[in-house]
């Protein structure tokens, strides 16, 4: 799909330039920008993307909501606007209608589970919750004696213990002490979740490498202005070859992104392997490439780019954090590792050729 | 944006899932007849003439050109998938690879009428080895530096210098290769260099063979001494090999092997780790895996532009750059984690081999067909930097 063709994606990058600009952001130290700009995104319906009209959303298509997120890491967007979108494709998953306002998920780390209790409450503890503090609804995965469940739960009957990224975004601790859910519903079969660390890996893959192509844009336009030894520094072929190396970076992770979120939008079940690979290796590779590309970005930069004033820190710090969502690289390294052994060297290559 | 790097999410049709089987079957067949053997990574004495007529008669050769010429209008995704299967099980495809690639698609563009009618149907047959004539003992990377020359004659032009690092000279029918034609301008330093397609085995060539780190004989020194080339064969413009050269790149800079080409290691190190890994050989593994997966989208996206008719050069480049320099990393990291591998091990002693045999390859991975430095420089073009 082409991006600049959709009336969707287009509507976000036109919100987003026009209230989202990253240099007018870095200058407002009060954060008067969020409310703007989380009602316009509202009003346009983008954060209900991935809800049907029937329960609540604007009933956008996978794709387009996959290309509304690239676009939201290419502007470094620090709304949980990607949270929400997920938020409302989850509870959409056990055919639960979205509420207005801020969402996010939980458990966001494969390695923390939430319980269903046999009264219908939720127990349970979920680290390094994108924007919990900001949201007024949480979609929850839980798991029951009858199997997999899907929640919403308001905000205010859970603890949460407010806690920060890398760059300041809130990423929180929620604690379920045996909360009523306002509606739960079991997931469809085969649903699990890992099917929500996937999703949630992918969303944060096409918004890392969002970040660094813009990390590559400002860096080649910094290069261009930026005059030492009498000559720009886009003169030099270190730099160069640094700027080089950052477009590779920012090459493999938006085709690692991309292709994975193609996958996921045409895919039957996350139950596949060939499906498991695109996600994984995606969240893995973009991870690698925001170390690798942000580090680039800030060396070319110079001592401008390590300041608040500047606004590289919006991405490269973004990029950094959004690793730790739904899985690290490192995790999900060593999950595909497994399979792959699991299935025998001879079976490596049929699956990596599969599609 | 100033970059706007195109990567869509291309996928293969069904019909090449289905040429896939064909390929495997026939790869499997020949493995079986012993004309190669998938772990024999050191293809050296593995020059199967017999297997090159094989895929030539399987309709593998030439398999985007027109069949007025003996090709088979498929597309640049079929000849993809037959690229990769061939590169993954090691099958003895120099002898016909570089005309497949590179050589042909010159020689459609800019060949005589009656010289593609005579030679390309014969590539496509795999009856015919190339050879790429750039390199000279002083220019490599500086292709514009070449001095030898083509002096024109009745009928032709006469030759004299020398060609170096040319690979399957020994072995080859033909090479193309560029000759200095008329010295450079004050204006364009590229200026005065001229392609032609040189008939091999002939009086005046005499190939030298140049031993490899590897222990092969791979490439070689190539003499011409008053060596001549018909008028018709001069491909293109008379001076204006410059124009030419780099317009084909992109097909030759993004396919899969190059990022293939020490990949066995891979598969013999997910055998030696057996079904449960520990932690550390399952995150090697897996992050192995997930760099390979993203090149292969990165490649096939390419292929999927080309097919399109788009000209993706900066993103070719990049494929290259990012693919060399992990191919050339592979056996290194395989290396690492196979430190802690069992010593009984079933293929202990393969892994061993091929390791010792793509360490020493490595170095060679990205120098050959433009170095790191030069594609760097071309992506930094593309970006504006230049």
């Amino acid at each position: 799909m082409s991006e600049s063709e959709n009336i969707v994606i287009e509507t976000a990058e036109k919100i987003f330039a026009d209230l989202a600009d990253a240099q007018e952001i870095n200058r407002d130290k009060k954060g008067e920008w969020k409310a703007p700009l989380w009602q316009a995104l509202s009003e346009a319906g983008l954060p209900l993307s991935w809800v049907a009209e029937e329960f609540g959303g604007s009933g956008a298509t996978l794709a387009e909501g996959f290309g509304v997120l690239g676009a939201a890491g290419r502007h470094a967007i620090a709304v949980p606007l990607a949270e929400t979108m997920l938020a409302g494709w989850l509870l959409a998953q056990a055919k639960i209608s979205s509420p207005e306002g801020e969402m996010t998920v939980a458990p966001a780390s494969p390695k923390d589970r939430l319980a269903l209790n046999a009264d219908g409450t939720i127990s349970g503890r979920a680290r390094g919750v994108p924007f919990a503090k900001a949201a007024r609804h949480i979609a929850v995965l839980a798991n029951g004696t009858n199997g997999v469940s899907i929640a919403l739960v308001d905000a205010r009957s859970v603890r949460i213990d407010a806690g920060l990224t890398l760059a300041n975004d809130n990423s929180d601790t929620v604690i379920f002490d045996k909360v009523m859910p306002s509606v739960a519903k079991p997931a469809p079969k085969g649903f699990d979740q890992t099917a929500l660390m996937l999703m949630g890996g992918v969303v944060r893959s096409l918004q890392i490498a969002g970040s660094l192509e813009s990390m590559l844009d400002i860096s080649v336009r910094y290069s261009n202005e930026r005059v030492a030894f009498e000559k720009k520094i886009s003169k030099f072929q270190a730099v160069q070859h640094n700027l080089a190396r950052l477009a590779g970076e920012s090459a493999a992770a938006l085709a690692a992104a991309t292709s994975a979120a193609d996958t996921l939008a045409n895919a039957k079940s996350f139950d596949d392997d060939a499906v498991f690979l695109e996600a994984v290796a995606a969240k893995i590779r973009c991870s690698e490439a925001a170390e690798k590309g942000g580090g680039i970005a800030h060396q070319v930069h110079g001592a401008i780019g390590f300041t608040i004033e500047h606004i590289l820190h919006r991405f490269s710090l973004r990029a950094l954090s959004w690793r730790d969502d739904f899985g690290s690289e490192s995790y999900w390294a060593v999950e595909l590792g497994k399979r792959v052994a699991a299935r025998g060297a001879d079976e490596l290559w049929p699956l990596v050729a599969s599609r | 944006m100033t970059a706007a790097l195109r990567f869509d999410p291309i996928r293969l049709p069904e019909k090449c899932q289905q040429l896939r089987k064909e390929v495997r079957a026939f790869l499997a067949e020949e493995i079986a007849a012993g004309t190669f053997s998938p772990f024999k990574v050191n293809r050296e004495d593995t020059d199967v003439p017999a297997f090159s007529r094989k895929v030539g008669e399987r309709g593998w050769i030439g398999m985007t050109w027109p069949k007025k010429y003996g090709g088979h209008e498929r597309s640049f995704l079929e000849r993809y998938v037959v690229t990769e299967e061939m590169r993954v099980a090691n099958a003895p495809t120099r002898r016909f690879f570089v005309a497949d690639r590179q050589s042909g698609p010159v020689l459609l563009k800019y060949a005589p009428e009656h010289v593609k009618e005579d030679i390309l149907p014969r590539i496509c047959k795999g009856e015919l080895c190339f050879a790429i004539g750039m390199s000279e003992p002083n220019s490599g990377s500086d292709l514009f530096a070449a001095k030898t020359r083509a002096t024109k004659t009745d009928g032709g032009y006469l030759v004299n210098g020398t060609k170096i690092w040319t690979s399957s000279a020994h072995i080859a029918d033909y090479m193309i290769a560029i000759f200095r034609t008329s010295p450079p301008t004050k204006e364009n330093r590229r200026h005065g260099l001229t392609q032609f397609l040189v008939k091999m085995k002939q009086p005046g060539i005499q190939v030298n063979p140049i031993g490899q780190i590897t222990g092969q004989f791979e490439f070689n020194e190539v003499v011409f001494t008053d060596y001549f080339v018909p008028d018709d064969h001069v491909l293109g413009e008379v001076d204006g090999a410059w124009k030419q050269a780099t317009s084909e790149l992109a097909y030759e800079r993004s396919g899969p092997e190059r990022f293939l080409e020490t990949y066995y290691v891979l598969t013999e190190l997910v055998r030696a780790v057996g079904d449960k890994p520990d932690t550390r050989a399952a995150e090697g593994i897996g992050r192995l895996v997930a760099q390979v997966h993203t090149m292969r989208r990165m490649s096939v996206s390419v292929a999927g532009m080309l097919q399109a008719g788009k000209e993706p050069v900066v993103e070719a480049s990049i494929v290259k750059d990012i693919g060399t320099v992990w191919e050339q990393q592979l056996p290194h990291r395989v290396r690492d984690l196979a430190a802690f591998v069992e010593e009984e091990a079933s293929n202990r002693e393969t892994l061993e081999k091929q390791l010792s045999f793509a360490i020493k390859t490595a170095p060679k991975l990205t120098i050959q067909g433009g170095t790191t430095e030069v594609l760097r420089g071309i992506i930094a073009r593309g970006l504006g930097l230049r």
